[in-house]
């Protein structure tokens, strides 16, 4: 095919980028019936404590109060909250240790009672006239103090708050270590609790029609949100109806059960009368999900050639009150090590561990962000202890190109990881700054750094990936197409567009209306946005179905042009001949003839499910230069490289966003954000965007992005995961530059003020007078 | 002091009056009694910017403002900007072009900043739009191009060559 015909590997608009620039596209507060009662929520403040009364007295009194219900009025069916599919097989399914109003508190926010009234102000009056009478219990906020004896009980059927723990070996561990001439390299390496800080908060709205319950929600993942609101409420998942309109942004949180399952639940407790809930801020930092806060203990083996011998690979992962994503996140975490850097003698060891935090749950890069700062902090530590140039150590012990992993399938088919860093290099100017650079003295230094990630683009084998998709002809010869993944404001109604425009032939993007809103009613059933798998598992079933829908358009088109269906082809919205090129028809002719025969009339439709049974590796690293103010103690940002293998892009401009958006979630991982707990009390401290340092358009340099288009073999369209991998290199690599510039390797993130304070002083960099006086 | 007040203001072009709770914000009365739905809800404290309009021209969270002090003020939201037959200003146009949106939560009340911005009619530097730009919160795009979409518009209306 001409170049000028594909569809794919161009930097078209949006498809909902017109409506988002006038302001008319829908979230769901958009669509929210103005006679909704406000549900609002009675939140705990206690971190650990089992409710023995709540008295409901005073706020069924106010006016406009229309109900109360506690934890003493939900039914008891325990359920599962994370965003997986589900599993067939019991020992594989998500923990179900929350109901839809909890007696048993575990964390400082835990929702103890709501109230639904006729309005907004009524029910929050409400709330506030709640009196809960609590038994309070000790609390444990960290992770390996949950594990020690006497520590603080959680959940009973998980003993000293392990929720699970894995690991692995290989090789001969303790043998390769006693190598002789062996260089070791320890670290503890920790990340903080963060949240996704979409901007629109999650909320929802449910009512009730002809028996069967309708909930309209910012979800990333309809058609699993049915099963758990089912689930929790003890009904038939046919009995719910998930309809997803446009979403303001998801990262993962939206990737799980948040509060569906009880506002069905209340609807169903006023007669079906509608219901919303709306979280605001502070309870979307709180009472949503949060990123696992991660230890890490890693100890490397080196021989004198620079080579990895032996490494052995701990971690704590905080898991929060609920288990939500659970160990998913930490087993991703620990296994991405032995891949990354292979070596032979290996040991691995996580543990997910209940604490009194706010549930942990998925959130871009699902355990990666996290790895990856521990894993390039160490190998980072590793070249210095070996005097090498970090990039050359890396390029000599980073997963090579033929390297198969046995359990997933995936191949790294090209030398990703070298030349990733080899363009990441050339466009930050390495080699000169790296020399430049490398005797900073003084109180402004400057420094460059780099860290590298793999990510897998989907969850096959470890959970069921499938993609479904319907598509149908219209009369204009455009095509209406259903997707089950979701679009969340990464762009992939227009990736999704773009593909079905290549597959069946037509002029252009523009000529497949993509239903960017899923009905789980009507919507194929997909699994929705997470594991960056989207455009991959949709590349998958669009291509199968527009096959399908080809088929079936050259079938009727044979009785119309009396050509073999073998010869003819669809090109540019036309039915041609492939040897000659002749145009035979329009697609707007054959379906306005399909339509309307008056002996043959035919509804051309398609529709087909796919289950991948693949994964891919993707690829990339980050390089940033930084400036760090001794005096001050900051650090900032002064450049930023990211360089992707995520193969074929399908959409350039689209893909450099995503990039864009995951380098500023990673400087704020890496300098600024966390949420702080009261170590007394157990409660949050900053849970508002004034307090928590989301990253602002201040704190950032220009954002620069790359990639290396080596086509995935596995995939129709050649494409791998790009929605999480931006978030994993950028911390690290800020932690590796400010190593070079101050000569000081910081091990916990945030890198902010309060951090470098403690590290500069402990270096000798700063004189702290009131430390000596004490 | 009775909790229902007339309010009079002109909004997007268009005198209108209102009877409004004298507790409600401008955003309520903006979204529920105008279905001006561009103005969004993300903080309600006035942190995120999301719910940002102009008034007499100036860019304000209508979050913290209260309707009642509407009373006698040109208030403007995106959907004012949009024209008559859905045609797009010049700023909507460059977000479109510079892939500034995403989710497309925040574009709104980046927008109406930018407008701001655009019509003070100077010449600003990268440092000093990301400063006026900074009012506003932004999870998906990173601010890389939002600045070039606001950037790229500033020079078009300024006649200036656009070399970056």
């Amino acid at each position: 095919m001409n170049e000028s015909l594909h569809k794919v590997g161009r930097s078209e608009i949006r498809v909902d980028g017109y409506d988002k620039v006038t302001g008319r596209t829908k979230y769901y507060e958009d669509r929210m019936p103005p006679e909704a009662l406000y549900v609002r929520i009675k939140h705990a403040e206690k971190a650990h404590a089992i409710v023995k009364a709540v008295d409901k007295s005073r706020a069924e009194a106010i006016p406009g109060v229309v109900k109360v219900l506690s934890c003493f009025d939900v039914p008891d069916l325990p359920f599962p909250t994370a965003g997986h599919p589900w599993s067939m097989d019991p020992g594989h399914q998500d923990v179900a240790d929350r109901h839809l109003l909890n007696r048993h508190v575990r964390y400082w926010g835990d929702d103890v009672a709501v109230v639904i009234a006729e309005n907004e102000v009524a029910a929050n009056q409400g709330v506030r006239a709640l009196t809960v009478e609590y038994e309070e219990l000790p609390f444990v906020l960290d992770a390996q103090k949950a594990m020690e004896p006497g520590a603080p009980q959680l959940h009973e059927r998980f003993p000293n708050n392990i929720l699970k723990h894995t690991d692995y070996r290989r090789g001969d561990y303790r043998a390769a270590i006693r190598e002789p001439g062996l260089v070791k390299v320890e670290g503890w390496y920790e990340t903080p609790t963060v949240q996704h800080a979409h901007i629109e908060n999650h909320g929802c709205f449910a009512w009730m029609e002809n028996g069967r319950i309708t909930v309209v929600s910012s979800t990333q993942i309809p058609h699993i949100i049915r099963r758990v609101v089912g689930q929790a409420l003890g009904r038939p998942w046919a009995d719910i109806q998930i309809v997803k309109p446009y979403i303001g942004g998801g990262f993962g949180n939206k990737q799980d059960a948040l509060y569906e399952p009880l506002c069905a639940w209340c609807c169903t407790q006023v007669g079906g009368r509608p219901v919303r809930i709306d979280c605001a801020r502070e309870e979307t930092f709180v009472s949503n999900r949060v990123r696992h806060a991660i230890r890490f203990h890693i100890v490397t083996w080196l021989r004198p050639d620079a080579t990895i011998a032996a490494r052995k690979v701990e971690l704590w992962s905080n898991q929060g009150a609920y288990a939500s994503h659970g160990h998913s996140i930490a087993a991703k975490a620990v296994n991405s090590f032995p891949q990354h850097y292979p070596c032979e003698n290996m040991e691995g060891d996580a543990w997910t561990v209940y604490t009194n935090r706010p549930a942990a749950g998925a959130m871009r890069g699902y355990g990666m962000p996290q790895a990856s700062f521990a894993d390039e902090a160490n190998i980072e530590d590793c070249a210095r202890a070996m005097g090498m140039d970090p990039v050359e150590f890396r390029r000599l012990n980073v997963m090579p190109q033929g390297f198969h992993d046995a359990f997933s399938g995936n191949t790294n088919y090209y030398d990703s990881f070298r030349q990733c860093m080899d363009r990441g290099a050339q466009l930050i100017d390495y080699a000169r700054k790296r020399e430049e650079y490398s005797h900073e003295s003084g109180n402004i230094r400057r420094g460059i750094g780099v860290a590298t990630f793999w990510y897998n683009t989907a969850v096959y084998p470890i959970s069921l990936e499938t993609s479904s998709n319907r598509m149908l002809l219209n009369l204009d010869g455009s095509v209406t197409m259903q997707c089950g993944e979701t679009e969340i404001g990464q762009g992939a109604d227009t990736a999704y567009a773009q593909m079905a425009a290549e597959a069946i032939g037509l002029a252009s993007y523009r000529d497949v209306h993509v239903v960017s809103c899923q009905d789980t009613d009507i919507t194929p059933t997909g699994l929705g946005a997470y594991a960056s798998r989207q455009t991959y598992v949709a590349g998958f079933s669009i291509r199968q179905t527009a096959g399908l829908l080809k088929e079936k358009i050259l079938k009727y088109a044979q009785a119309l042009t009396r050509q073999s269906p073998e010869v003819m082809d669809i090109a540019d919205g036309k039915i041609v001949r492939k040897v000659d090129g002749a145009v035979l028809m329009s697609l707007k002719e054959l379906a306005m003839t399909a339509q309307y025969d008056p002996v043959h009339s035919e509804h051309i439709t398609a529709e087909s499910t796919y289950t991948i049974r693949n994964n891919a590796y993707s690829f990339g690293c980050t390089f940033a230069e930084v400036e760090v103010d001794i005096q001050m103690c900051k650090a900032q940002v002064k450049r930023i490289v990211n360089v992707h293998d995520c193969g074929s892009l399908i959409n350039p401009a689209l893909a450099e966003a995503q990039v864009h958006g995951g380098q500023s979630m990673a400087i704020g991982f890496g300098l600024s954000e966390q949420l702080l707990f009261d170590e007394k009390t157990g409660r949050p401290l900053n849970n508002n965007l004034l307090d928590y340092k989301l990253s602002t358009f201040m704190d950032h340099p220009r954002l620069e992005a790359d990639f290396i288009e080596n086509p995935e073999p596995t995939s129709p369209f050649g494409t791998k995961a790009l929605g999480e991998p931006p978030a994993c290199s950028g911390a690290p690599a800020i932690r590796n530059a400010i190593l070079q510039a101050t000569g000081v390797a910081v091990d916990k993130l945030p890198i902010n003020p309060h951090t470098l304070f403690a590290e500069f002083t402990k270096a000798g960099l700063i004189h702290d007078p009131w430390r000596e006086e004490v | 002091m009775s909790q229902y007040k007339i309010v009079h203001f002109n909004l997007n072009g268009k005198d209108v009056e209102k009877v409004v709770d004298v507790r409600a914000s401008l955003t309520d009365m903006l979204r529920n009694d105008f279905r001006l739905t561009s103005v969004k809800k993300g903080c309600e404290v006035g942190e995120c910017g999301a719910c940002n309009v102009l008034i007499d021209g100036e860019a304000f969270n209508s979050c913290i403002y209260l309707a009642v002090w509407a009373e006698g003020k040109q208030i403007r939201t995106l959907e004012g900007l949009t024209g008559p037959n859905g045609e797009l200003s010049d700023i909507q146009q460059a977000f479109l072009d510079e892939t500034a949106i995403q989710c497309g939560f925040c574009t709104p009340g980046f927008i109406m900043t930018a407008v701001e911005i655009l019509e003070a009619g100077k010449l600003y530097s990268d440092e000093e739009l990301r400063k006026l730009l900074s009012g506003h919160l932004c999870r998906c795009t990173g601010y890389e191009n939002i600045l070039r979409a606001v950037k790229k518009t500033m020079y078009r209306r300024l006649g200036l060559p656009i070399d970056f």
